[in-house]
């Protein structure tokens, strides 16, 4: 197999133009197509279907061996992509690495050629640095996943996202969406906006200034910074948490601040559509960006759903990249 | 109840009126100002007090006084600042967050709004901390403070220095749509200076702050203005270079306000000859090249608004050497018959200085005050604008007696003071 390994994409295409989808890494949404998504959706959807079976094991991934690399904290992701390996019937290695023991540069890169030299067939690699996990990528043979990089991209989370949406709504076009909080250091934020505008859904922003990275409008989305109006009409709300040591008093002042201004309760939720979904990439924080009342609320709470929807997409992405050369 | 003023100068600067006739209150509202002056006023029904063809404009509106209430009320607690601030023909007034304890809370903010509405003389609107405790590390909570009336935000006589902070504060109250107003001054350059560094300074021995100081911190927040779009006021002016970095800001379009205080247009650094504390302030009184800019930036507008910068002490703090004596003076009931001798020397037409006295810190603050129009609040001063007198502390109704301006000769007075039809002082009691 002949790979093509480029230094700018975010993906890298494989030689293989017969292949449904012709990527070798996933990397990020940010240059994949339409098509692409749908493909990986599409398949997603069969493992949904596979994973509410009594035997969820099966044999496509048979003999390969995946290394879940986390450089960062994570338990959910982590934990979605080694059932999505195991379910596969490969083998899952977990690599848990302190951020504070590595240093950047050399010694990341000297990792990827350790692991490199054992022969893996996919690293799933989280990172705190925006970037890199591309640079990992450069490094090693095998197949690499982005299991989130710094405030980046998180890819596999914004399929999962568009997975449950399109579940509820049949399609993601022409849907207005609001994603809500801290988007400066959101790598989930970017992936759905790039995601969602991709498949033709419109996209507004609703945060303090604080928590808005410049220029953000560049990239298609409409901005917002009272709750009210900018959930006004809308078909879905994306929460994302804000982590605490935000909210004293650097981006924004207090907890209690944000929770009265940004937090998501049933009164700001009256502005949106009455169909409206609600949904958080997790862990929450419960009183600081989401009310317990919406977040339990199962009739418009999809964030249970979210996290079984994350294995299934996992596994697409997995089996897409090494498995059974994509037959449907 | 309707009350006439009769027979007066009538200056409403918002609209550039400035004509004799009469006006009427009426349940604490202006209701009619009228170009006639009643000359049989047996016929008319109401109380008729005769101005004797005095000036008569809207109550003054002060966007940066001091109370030590709460932590220093012996220094000067709402009431003694609110009477205080009456007899200087000021009707609003806006004081800093800068109390013991800071007011950086929605609770401390009701504290002063309650004790204000107690005493009940004038309209008070307090500003809120920008930063915890001023300590110029974390905001505020500026919504929570702007939506239980905190009229702005700033950090009193405390510079923000970070930049970082500086640029947050600007970014997140504009979502509140409130100003952030600063005391520009580095504080590195200010550190332990207590005069203006110079000739006078040198030739007294006492380490000085270079008007770079202030220049140097403004043409920063200039910037973090530029790059937020936040809304921003320059307090208290007293450089030349700051004056002109504002106007440079102006034409440029940037969302900037600035003023000044008496002291920086009516003395300069020599004033502290003879190491006088009471002409220690902050910013300090700079070189008489300085205050001709500050003159200058008044006439042209480059400076909106004239504030008192009321700041009391006690004598513990102002009989002790010059470099230990704390900075700042009293002004609340010298603001007006000090910045009438830019009217008396010319520098200034009477219309124009009020203007600066009551709509211009009005609309900065957001406040509907300092106009005569009718259905609107009646909140006025009267004052003669040519009796000849002395500034004599030993009568103000503040409990502080530090101003620079003692016993300086004066041409000017207040009369009457009105708040909401209700006359709140009288020259005359």
């Amino acid at each position: 197999m002949i790979k093509a390994n480029s230094q700018t994409s975010t993906l890298t295409s494989a030689n293989h133009q017969h292949k449904v989808y012709p990527h070798h890494h996933l990397l990020g949404i940010d240059g994949l197509t339409k098509l692409d998504i749908d493909h990986l959706l599409n398949r997603s959807e069969y493992f949904v279907k596979h994973n509410q079976q009594i035997n969820k094991k099966c044999s496509n991934l048979q003999g390969r061996t995946i290394i879940n690399l986390f450089f960062e904290s994570s338990t959910r992701t982590k934990t979605s992509f080694e059932l999505a390996g195991k379910r596969l019937g490969s083998d899952v290695i977990n690599m848990s690495i302190e951020s504070s023991s590595i240093k950047k540069g050399e010694s990341l890169i000297d990792t990827a050629m350790t692991l490199n030299a054992m022969h893996p067939d996919v690293l799933v690699v989280r990172h705190p640095e925006s970037g890199e996990v591309q640079l990992l990528s450069q490094k090693v043979k095998c197949s690499v996943i982005n299991a989130g990089d710094g405030s980046h991209e998180h890819p596999t989370q914004a399929l999962l996202d568009a997975l449950t949406i399109r579940r509820r709504k049949g399609s993601l076009e022409g849907l207005e969406v609001a994603i809500c909080g801290d988007i400066t250091h959101s790598r989930v934020a970017r992936s759905n906006i790039h995601l969602l505008l991709i498949m033709g859904a419109r996209v507004r922003l609703i945060a303090p200034p604080t928590l808005l990275p410049s220029k953000i409008e560049c990239m298609g989305v409409q901005i917002h910074h009272n709750m009210k109006s900018g959930i006004a009409g809308c078909d879905i709300i994306m929460m994302l948490r804000l982590q605490k040591e935000r909210t004293h008093g650097s981006f924004v002042p207090s907890a209690r601040e944000y929770f009265r201004y940004f937090g998501l309760d049933m009164n700001k939720l009256q502005a949106a559509k009455p169909n409206a979904l609600i949904m958080h990439p997790g862990p929450m924080n419960r009183g600081v960006e989401i009310d317990s009342l919406v977040a339990d609320d199962i009739k418009r709470s999809l964030i249970r759903e979210q996290v079984e929807m994350g294995v299934a997409v996992r596994m697409a992405v997995l089996d897409l990249l090494v498995g059974g050369q994509g037959k449907i | 109840m309707t009350t006439l003023y009769n027979n007066a100068r009538l200056l409403d600067p918002a609209s550039g009126l400035d004509m004799i006739g009469a006006l009427v209150v009426h349940e604490g509202k202006i209701a009619k100002v009228s170009n006639k002056v009643f000359v049989d006023s047996s016929r008319v029904d109401s109380d008729i007090i005769d101005c004797g063809e005095r000036c008569l404009a809207p109550g003054l509106v002060d966007m940066r006084a001091q109370v030590r209430e709460p932590g220093n009320e012996h220094i000067e607690n709402m009431s003694s600042a609110q009477k205080a601030a009456v007899a200087g023909g000021i009707t609003t007034f806006a004081p800093l967050p800068n109390t013991n304890p800071v007011i950086d809370d929605v609770s401390l903010l009701e504290f002063v709004q309650r004790r204000a509405l107690e005493i009940g003389l004038a309209n008070v609107h307090p500003y809120a901390a920008i930063t915890k405790g001023l300590r110029g590390h974390e905001i505020t909570e500026f919504g929570m403070l702007a939506d239980s009336g905190a009229v702005a935000f700033t950090d009193g006589k405390h510079s923000v220095a970070n930049s970082l902070v500086m640029r947050r504060a600007l970014s997140y109250a504009s979502m509140f749509k409130r100003t952030i107003v600063q005391h520009p001054e580095d504080p590195y350059l200010a550190s332990k200076g207590s005069a203006n560094e110079g000739q006078t300074a040198t030739r007294l021995g006492l380490s000085g702050i270079p008007s770079a100081a202030e220049v140097i911190m403004l043409e920063r927040d200039l910037r973090l203005v530029e790059l937020t779009g936040g809304n921003y006021h320059a307090a208290h002016l007293s450089t030349a270079a700051a004056v002109e970095a504002i106007r440079q800001a102006k034409k440029r379009g940037l969302p900037v306000t600035c003023e000044t205080a008496p002291p920086y247009f009516a003395l300069n650094e020599d004033a502290i000859i003879g190491y006088r504390t009471f002409a220690r302030l902050s910013p300090p009184l700079r070189s008489e090249q300085d205050r001709l800019a500050v003159v200058a930036g008044l006439a042209d507008g480059t400076i909106d608004a004239i504030a008192s910068d009321h700041d009391p002490h006690d004598p513990d703090r102002k009989n002790v050497p010059f470099s230990q004596a704390a900075p700042g003076g009293i002004g609340l009931e010298t603001l007006l018959t000090i910045s009438l001798e830019l009217v008396h020397t010319k520098a200034m037409k009477l219309i124009d200085l009020l203007q600066r006295l009551t709509v211009a810190p009005a609309r900065i603050l957001g406040l509907p005050y300092g106009t005569l129009k009718v259905g609107g609040d009646a909140d006025l001063v009267i004052f003669d604008l040519n009796r000849i007198g002395k500034v004599a502390p030993e009568r103000f109704a503040s409990k502080s007696r530090n101003t620079p301006f003692d016993k300086r000769p004066i041409e000017g007075r207040v009369w009457r003071t009105v708040y909401r039809g209700n006359v709140v002082y009288d020259v005359e009691k």
